[in-house]
């Protein structure tokens, strides 16, 4: 496998905000009573960079490490190797004071808008949180912040003193963006932000996304097993199966000329809200299931499932190269 | 249909507007809404406020000094000079058991007391911090479970000397466990909610994690247990007191008027009654406010249908 | 002309809240052929769960009620069977998949012992023979080794083979009706698409009639032969599925379509609904969708029926609960 190499390339001129190299991490699995433990390798040699105001969408399904790739480039998970870079810096080798300065440049946007606002705290000191814990404003200053974040955010600022059961999911979705946008951050790692919402709110919550995308130049790595949502909000996409990335490019291109045979299948999978089309489209279904990312198999990863399987499939990890029509695939029908 | 910058923020606030149709300012007012609905543990709460004041009062609603002994009207049954008789002293019963009231209400706060303060810290340290300290927190905890609380009682009592505050200190020792464990388990369930994933995102450190997100989500079950754990308190403070190892005469409370009271249970029935009846309704009071308080504090995530 | 396999009609569902009885679902009716795969559509807070679970006598009984209306199954009236009787329907005649397998199967049992109990309580067989009947279903829906895994514990199952030992339990005694409540909701999509897939493959040999309860637009596309559209505890649109996405007749059909992101471009700016669905208890007059239509004109405002708006019948035998579906021509999805 060897190191890492960087996937994709951001959009011309400007310096990668984010890069992840060659990333890896391992979970201890405890063994039952007699059983032995063992290492469960969650994600495997990850690469990618995000530029400036750039999407990079991450699509897998779940177990295939998409989330915890996203945990391990804000060291909520500690990355067994490899290398975050935010803006040049490696945040793999922080500890501490310095660590925790460094957080008010990422932040998360956490799935369940229901969980993820502290149900004891009025949305404003939750607001406020990050800024108590990294800046010394004034009781003003700290109002007005408040109230200016909940005007980005689209909320009224008379909700201020509002406990978070009294909003709906798509209204804690925008407080926890609020919250997270709060410490003027260059990365935002959206880890299936509008999963848990109706479409309609959805839409809202994708749009104000990208509004705020626009006026403060974030870069965004956006987490999803919607792949509907993520070809309209992602510049680039990269495809994770068993914790490796197996296919990255940009967004037109992976999703109209998929290149490896998972994102393809994944693609075809996904119905499509017209019956007459959906009736005469090409699906491939997948056998089996998605193999135990423990135990996985010797050779691609993906071969146990694959409808193109080869014989050097099935012991040879295929090596990354580029595809056709930009990016990267990791597959055997490239490599001839 | 597609909406501009200012149409988003209009359907926001619209959007709002409509979820918070129902006028709650806050879970406090929540929680009194539900609460006003609970009878049994409303009567219950008055019962105890009354208990209280009566016994903050108990100078001035006494009728007789309970020290003061009369040799000649030992044994009086109720009525006469005396609401609820004399005892084997000729003291006077309503004016010790308002005396005895407040021994035993304090003595039931410091016992609580003494359970909070050695359970609740280790419980979060149990259950926030990783796996080999909470082991260790755990098998600590399960021994001292493994004693029969009275037992353990005696034997500490007979070690430090008989006194009311030895025997309360070794009630709250003996019920710290309760805490611990009750505690453990909120946040073992509190800290897999992102809310402090999210807080860690920031860069909070993890002491003031817990003190702004742990402890007061896990405070809802804290404050029933502690009612529940004050009825039981009263009843160890009685047993203690029965056995003659609480209160030291000629202080008295409800549970030693009771054992003063039991060799004459046949002759004087009423040296039993009244602070048997005292202590139960207060058990059944604390019990009752705590299932109250349970059904009406409910940490509450709503979601749609 | 004899009645449909599963008649909804008129029902009208309340809530006990803390302020009192809320109705949450006003005068819904719809009816499922034999064999046919009715979706019911609809976002959170539209009904369309509650709806089901009434149709399967799973309301809680203490804090819910069926006020009027009538569900009747081949012609037997459900709504007001005693307990025992309903007990003895479901899993029977009529049966259900939920979202979430791990919570309706008994982690404690086998599985090939819950099914063969299923069995047992309907058919009278002997234990041979359920187990028998079990280990055959599992085969049916596709779970290797059958015969083996029949003695595995529920917790062995990944998520989608759940979903086939819940399908296969709910094939067990051959329903006429299987209730499917986001059955596919929580499965990654290629393994929805493998679940799907059995559900069409049962539905062609067995000729189950099936209400596919979802969100998702793009299955209901997949599956349904016909779908029930609900919003705010009504029914707002009923159509042949081609009828519905070709031409929706109702503007809140119109928006959740236009609001799909597309697989296959990528849109401008999303398309959003403004506001969101009402709750129970503070529904708006007239039609509950005019504050958010696009279409809105005053008379949306009042309604035509009690302060409501009435259910159409359209040509063709859909139907639209608004007042301009005469003059209005409605974008279907591209």
């Amino acid at each position: 496998m060897g190191t890492g190499e960087l996937v994709g390339s951001t959009p011309a001129g400007s310096a990668p905000v984010s890069e992840v190299v060659g990333l890896d991490v391992e979970f201890k699995i405890r063994g039952g009573l007699l059983g032995k433990g063992g290492t469960l390798r969650a994600v495997r040699d990850v690469g990618f960079e995000i530029g400036e105001r750039e999407t990079l969408g991450l699509v897998g399904e779940s177990g295939s490490g998409k989330s915890t790739t996203g945990r391990a480039m804000l060291r909520l998970v500690e990355p067994t190797r490899g290398i975050v870079r935010l803006d040049g810096e490696d945040v793999t080798a922080l500890k501490g004071q310095e660590l925790r300065a460094a957080r008010r440049r990422m932040q998360m946007v956490f799935q369940d808008p229901y969980s993820s606002l502290d149900p004891s705290m009025v949305i404003a000191e939750s607001i406020a949180e990050p800024l108590d814990t990294h800046d010394s404003l004034s009781r003003a200053e700290r109002q007005k912040r408040v109230e200016d974040l909940l005007d980005h955010v689209g909320l009224s600022k008379r909700y201020a003193q509002r406990y978070p059961y009294e909003f709906s999911g798509g209204q804690r979705q925008r407080l926890a963006i609020a919250r997270a946008i709060a410490l003027n951050p260059r990365l935002l790692v959206c880890d299936e932000a509008v999963s848990a919402l109706d479409v309609s709110t959805q839409n809202q919550i994708l749009n104000l996304l990208e509004d705020l995308q626009e006026e403060f130049g974030l870069s965004y790595l956006f987490i999803a097993h919607d792949l509907a949502v993520v070809r309209h909000i992602a510049h680039r996409v990269a495809v994770m199966y068993l914790g490796e990335i197996v296919e990255t490019g940009p967004t037109d291109r992976l999703f109209d000329k998929p290149a490896h045979p998972y994102t393809e299948a994944l693609l075809s999978a996904v119905p499509v809200p017209n019956p007459r089309r959906q009736r005469t489209r090409e699906r491939i279904i997948l056998s089996g299931e998605v193999p135990d990312a423990a135990n996985p198999p010797p050779g691609c990863a993906f071969h146990t499932r694959c409808p193109h399987v080869m014989e050097i499939c099935r012991s040879v990890a295929p090596p990354s190269v580029e595809a056709p029509g930009g990016g990267t695939v990791r597959c055997h029908l490239h490599t001839s | 249909m597609t909406a501009p910058g200012i149409r988003e923020a209009d359907t926001a606030s619209l959007d709002a507007r409509e979820a918070i149709s129902t006028p709650e300012q806050s879970a406090r007012a929540r929680f009194l809404r539900r609460f006003k609905r609970q009878v049994p543990a409303l009567i219950a709460l008055g019962y105890l406020v009354l208990v209280v004041l009566s016994a903050l009062c108990a100078p001035l609603l006494a009728t007789h000094d309970p020290l003061q002994q009369n040799l000649a009207g030992v044994l009086q049954p109720p009525g006469g000079g005396h609401v609820l008789g004399t005892d084997d002293l000729g003291r006077d019963v309503f004016s010790r058991a308002l005396y005895a009231g407040r021994i035993s209400l304090v003595a039931a706060a410091q016992a609580v007391a003494v359970a909070v303060l050695l359970g609740v810290i280790p419980g979060l340290v149990a259950g926030y911090a990783g796996r080999r300290v909470d082991a260790v927190i755990m098998r600590v905890t399960d021994a001292l479970m493994s004693f029969p609380p009275l037992i353990l009682a005696i034997a500490f009592v007979g070690v430090l000397g008989p006194s009311l505050t030895n025997a309360m200190f070794v009630i709250g020792v003996i019920f710290a466990p309760r805490f611990v464990r009750l505690v453990r388990g909120t946040v073992l369930s509190i800290r897999e909610e992102s809310f402090i994933e999210a807080s860690r995102s920031i860069g909070t450190p993890t002491p003031r994690v817990i003190w702004r997100h742990v402890l007061p989500n896990a405070l809802s079950p804290l404050i029933v247990q502690i009612s529940l754990t004050a009825a039981m308190a009263m009843l160890a403070e009685a047993s203690l007191s029965f056995l003659g190892l609480g209160v030291q005469p000629p202080d008295a409370s409800w549970g030693s008027m009771i054992e003063r009271g039991f060799r004459y249970t046949a002759a004087a029935p009423w040296l039993t009654i009244f602070p048997g009846l005292l202590i139960a309704l207060t058990v059944l009071a604390f019990n009752l406010l705590g299932d109250g308080l349970r059904d009406s504090l409910g940490r509450e995530i709503r979601r749609g249908s | 002309m004899t009645e449909p396999l599963l008649v909804v009609d008129g029902l009208e569902v309340q809530f006990a809240t803390e302020d009192g009885w809320v109705t949450v679902l006003d005068k819904v009716s719809f009816s499922v052929e034999r064999g046919e795969t009715v979706g019911l559509v609809g976002e959170s807070g539209s009904g369309k769960t509650v709806t089901s679970l009434s149709i399967l006598g799973l309301l809680p009984r203490e804090s819910s009620r069926v006020t009027a209306g009538s569900i009747r199954l081949d012609g037997v009236e459900l709504v007001g069977m005693p307990k025992h009787k309903l007990e003895l329907l479901r899993g029977d005649e009529i049966s259900m998949i939920f979202q979430e397998p791990m919570t309706s199967l008994d982690p404690a049992f086998r599985v090939g012992d819950q099914i063969a109990e299923v069995v047992r309580r309907h058919r009278g067989c002997s234990r041979r023979q359920a187990w028998a009947r079990a280990v055959e279903v599992l085969t049916t829906v596709g779970i290797p080794h059958a015969e083996t895994r029949a003695r595995s514990y529920p917790h062995e199952f990944s998520g989608g083979m759940r979903q086939r030992v819940m399908i296969a339990m709910a094939l067990s005694c051959e329903p006429k009706v299987i209730i499917a409540d986001e059955p596919t909701t929580a499965l990654d999509v290629t393994i929805q698409a493998q679940v799907l897939d059995l559900l069409r493959a049962m539905r062609d040999e067995f000729g189950t009639a099936v209400v596919f309860v979802t969100h998702d637009l793009g299955v209901v596309a997949d599956i349904c032969d016909r779908a029930v559209v609900m919003y705010a505890g009504q029914v707002v649109e009923q159509a042949q599925i081609d009828d519905l996405y070709d031409r929706p007749r109702h503007p809140y059909t119109e928006a959740l379509l236009s609001a799909m992101p597309q697989l296959t471009a990528r849109s401008g700016r999303l398309a959003t609904i403004p506001g969101a669905t009402p709750p129970a208890g503070s529904m708006p007059t007239g039609c509950r969708f005019h504050p958010r239509c696009a279409h809105v004109v005053d008379e949306c405002r009042e309604g035509d029926r009690d302060g409501r708006v009435a259910a159409r019948t359209l040509d063709g035998g859909g139907l639209s609960r608004c007042l301009r579906v005469g003059d209005l021509v409605l974008k279907g999805s591209a």
